[in-house]
């Protein structure tokens, strides 16, 4: 059952580039451990930890360290205030923290939107806030900062790239990411690989997306990877209506990939085509590469090397940007490389991430019911149409959010499964624009909730592609989606459920092992480290923090 | 830099819809990933008003020159042209500038069209007053296409055991707008994107439960809360009792008076739906 570790991983961190405070290729390279120095922990985006202090036996005992309340916009009494910005508005929308937070050498690193705080990981005391004014843009949350030596780097909704030195919170540099006029907005945590900052965009009004590449030292733009044909000749034309529809075809890279140091290939989902409802001007049934597929692209160059897509001509916004996990383990008798994903179509997918090979495509939510009972020869869903939307309403599952979507999935090389929040929900989707032409972005469509016949934390078994078990949290709450997800080597899967409760549960068989009342909806996946020896438990409920230890 | 900060003033796309097509439609009220502002914030504020003389001078050139190919509102027209309002250097353009070279050259199909680049500032002017965005309204297009006879057969073989055809009218007389209608006699209460706390029209019944304590003591009441480790119960006499059932052997027995509509979710066609709300409308329209 136990897969097994890249030892690549390991030699390729060899290869330091001599910094000794922050953030260095060894570290990010190393198994997960003491630090949590990248979006999921490390590259693999298995938020597994080699951590096991914290254990089946000694969860018990786990209790608070401190708590801290973070304001937007503002900083605690005596903490230095950073301010940047090419706006006038210093927004104040309620504190959220839905990303990652950064753990290295005893600091840690939080975001929201226009807002990056480093932290005191000993007692939750505010080291420095640094606040972006804005000029507006789509503040609907923002996962997390990156980390090179001493930079940080992260994003902001309108669209700037910010590097700061993470002893002060001081601005290095800023860089325009995407045109403001043209509606894009940025939200992901960026990921630094070598010499590569990667940052994928995002925008709703059917503007090309994109993957782009920056020098982590000066900010220099490196390359620009479009997830749609963007003149004539670019593959991936002939599944698009003209080349007109490809360059509005969106297809937004907005949760971050997982990188494998072996191939040097960047794995990342890609968003929904655009118009996401009125689908005709794509070309009616046309699958409108690259959107909505998993893709691996090499970071030295930006040049594609494989894709697998996961949803032919989405006409439900469900992109299929979800976060890829790596697993390296035994399929159908032979040991290989692989990629897996929980898509927000209710799919689940594996493909060999050499090649991009589909291994397997399994249904994880019962309730969705917008594609044909059998797969195609590809192993795709194949849309039915009649559940597109209808004047009259059609009535489809999932709703809007998806059976899955941006948290965090988590696999443990130890039990062999895949972790992922899950829901099964219904709405009425009514068109509202019947002009062939199309509405722009989102629009033409109406949407009308029926509610949730359940939130789960669902376990899949990567080689049959089948649920080894699934826990329905207990509420009597119209409840989505759970928050995400982290394993560990003391054979524990953190978990948030819809009712405020942050829970270890057993990952062998699904049943809650401690927990304890936060008072708000945990809003981000939880994450772990060592500080003075002693093994952290971080986690975010709206706009506070808690981290958890042992005594 | 900061080419936004003259965009104060935000018109709602839907607004310009109608006023083009006659189609009558209200804003979004509720942006999902995006398009509204958050914490008071408008995310991509229009932009303000401009020059009425020019704009009226260039909706002239406009429907003399391009309306042929790129259509009257700019969305694409006859002639194949595409939609403009989503054109990348229509949206960067602050007055023609870079417009101008596309019409003054060509580009692709498009021939080179001989304007002065002041008429090309006007046309710009035009093109600008039509908001932008990537969300649509509500609209008002009749959704009432179901056979009301066939919605009849349906509820007399599903839902009459628990609801009488006097009660039916009660509830369809207390929602006018359809698509509500259609919402509340498909899932009572629901209401917003499925996550978090609603408004509906019509409430969710409470959920009761029966609760069995190790000692064998029954605690009945409505649920005000339940997790996977401890369930509140208001009680007759109005008290609240939260009863802690993680690790013990309390046993709980869910009513959710909604549940035969849950059951039928993954069962309804959408005909069968069509039918009913027709019906549940005819029940109205003769209260």
């Amino acid at each position: 059952m136990r897969a097994v570790l890249l030892p690549a991983v390991m030699l390729a961190s060899v290869i330091a580039l001599g910094a000794q405070s922050g953030t260095d290729r060894t570290r990010l390279q190393a198994p997960l451990g003491e630090s949590w120095p990248t979006y999921n922990g490390d590259y693999s985006g298995r938020r597994f930890s080699a951590l096991a202090q914290i254990n089946q036996s000694t969860v018990k005992n786990l209790t608070l360290a401190w708590t801290r309340r973070l304001t937007n916009g503002t900083s605690a009494p005596g903490v230095p205030l950073v301010v940047g910005g090419v706006g006038d508005i210093t927004w104040n929308g309620a504190t959220q923290v839905k990303g990652s937070i950064l753990q290295v050498d005893g600091v840690l690193y939080v975001t929201t939107p226009d807002n990056t705080w480093a932290i005191d990981g000993r007692t939750g005391r505010e080291l420095w806030h640094y606040v972006w004014k804005t000029r507006g843009g789509t503040h609907i949350g923002n996962r997390g900062a990156g980390l090179w030596n001493n930079f940080l780097f992260f994003v902001t909704p309108d669209n700037y790239l910010i590097s700061l030195d993470a002893r002060t919170g001081k601005e290095r540099w800023t860089k325009e990411l995407a045109s403001f006029e043209q509606q894009y907005f940025h939200t992901m945590a960026p990921i630094v690989v070598d010499n590569h900052v990667l940052v994928g965009s995002s925008n709703d009004l059917d503007m090309p997306g994109f993957l782009q590449s920056f020098d982590p030292e000066s900010g220099q733009l490196q390359w620009k990877w479009y997830a749609t044909p963007q003149k004539p000749g670019d593959p991936g034309l002939e599944t698009w209506k003209d080349l007109d529809a490809a360059i509005h075809g969106g297809g937004h890279p907005w949760v971050p990939g997982a990188y494998d140091p072996d191939t040097r290939l960047y794995i990342i989902g890609t968003g929904n085509p655009t118009p996401a409802y009125t689908s005709a001007p794509r070309g009616e049934g046309m699958a409108n590469l690259f959107t909505c597929a998993l893709v691996a692209v090499h970071v030295d160059t930006g040049k594609m090397a494989w894709f697998y897509q996961t949803s032919p001509h989405d006409t439900h916004d469900w992109d299929s940007a979800q976060t890829p996990v790596l697993v390296d383990g035994v399929f159908n008798g032979r040991q290989r490389k692989m990629a897996v994903t929980a898509a927000r179509n209710g799919y689940f997918f594996v493909v060999d991430r050499l090649t991009g090979e589909h291994l397997i495509t399994s249904k994880f939510s019962t309730s969705a019911n917008w594609a044909e009972p059998a797969l195609n020869a590809n192993g795709q869903p194949v849309r039915i149409p009649a559940k597109d939307h209808h004047i009259a309403g059609a009535l489809v599952s999932n709703a809007n959010q998806g059976a899955a979507n941006w948290p965090p999935p988590s696999f443990s090389p130890k039990t062999g499964l895949f972790y992922v929040p899950t829901a099964d929900t219904y709405a009425m989707y009514y068109l509202t624009e019947p002009d062939p032409r199309g509405a722009l972005g989102l629009g033409g469509k109406e949407e009308r909730s029926l509610g949730s016949l359940g939130s789960y934390l669902t376990a899949i078994d990567y080689k049959t592609g089948k649920i080894a078990w699934q826990h329905r949290f207990r509420t009597i709450a119209n409840t989505g989606l759970a928050t995400g997800l982290l394993t560990t080597a003391g054979d524990l899967l953190f978990a948030g459920d819809v009712s405020g409760n942050f829970i270890a549960f057993d990952p062998a068989k699904g049943a809650p092992l401690w927990h304890t009342q936060l008072g708000q909806v945990p809003s981000n996946a939880a994450q772990t480290y060592t500080i003075d020896g002693k093994q952290h438990v971080l986690v975010a409920a709206g706009d506070t923090l808690f981290a958890f230890t042992l005594y | 830099m900061c080419r936004a900060a003259f965009r104060h003033h935000a018109i709602p796309a839907a607004f310009v819809a109608a006023a083009l097509f006659g189609t009558p439609s209200v804003p979004a009220a509720s942006a999902q990933q995006g398009g509204a502002g958050r914490g008071g914030l408008v995310a991509y504020p229009q932009r303000p008003p401009g020059n009425p003389a020019a704009i009226e001078r260039g909706k002239t050139l406009w429907g003399v020159n391009c309306t042929f190919c790129h259509g009257p509102d700019a969305r694409g027209g006859d002639g194949g042209g595409p939609n403009l309002l989503r054109s990348s250097a229509m949206l960067d353009d602050q007055n023609g500038e870079l417009i101008a070279p596309i019409v003054q050259k060509g580009r692709g199909a498009m021939p080179a069209i001989p304007l002065s680049s002041d008429q090309i500032t006007d046309i710009a002017a035009f093109l600008h007053s039509i908001p932008v965005s990537s969300r649509t309204g509500p609209s008002t297009i009749n959704i009432l296409v179901g056979d009301a006879k066939k919605g009849e057969a349906y509820v007399a073989q599903a839902c009459a055991k628990c609801h009488s055809t006097a009660a039916l009218r009660t509830f369809a007389g207390k929602l006018d707008d359809p698509k509500t209608l259609q919402q509340m006699w498909l899932m009572p209460g629901s209401g917003g994107r499925g996550v978090g706390p609603n408004t509906a029209p019509i409430p969710r019944p409470p959920i009761t439960a029966i609760v069995t304590m190790p000692s064998g003591e029954r605690v009945e009441g409505r649920v005000e809360q339940i997790d996977d480790f401890t369930v509140t119960l208001t009680l007759a006499d109005g008290r609240q009792r939260t009863i802690k059932t993680f690790g013990t052997t309390a046993r709980v027995e869910l009513r959710d008076p909604l549940q035969p509509h849950k059951e039928l979710l993954p069962i309804y066609t959408d005909t069968d739906i069509h039918n009913v709300t027709a019906y549940l409308a005819s029940l109205r329209e003769r209260r």
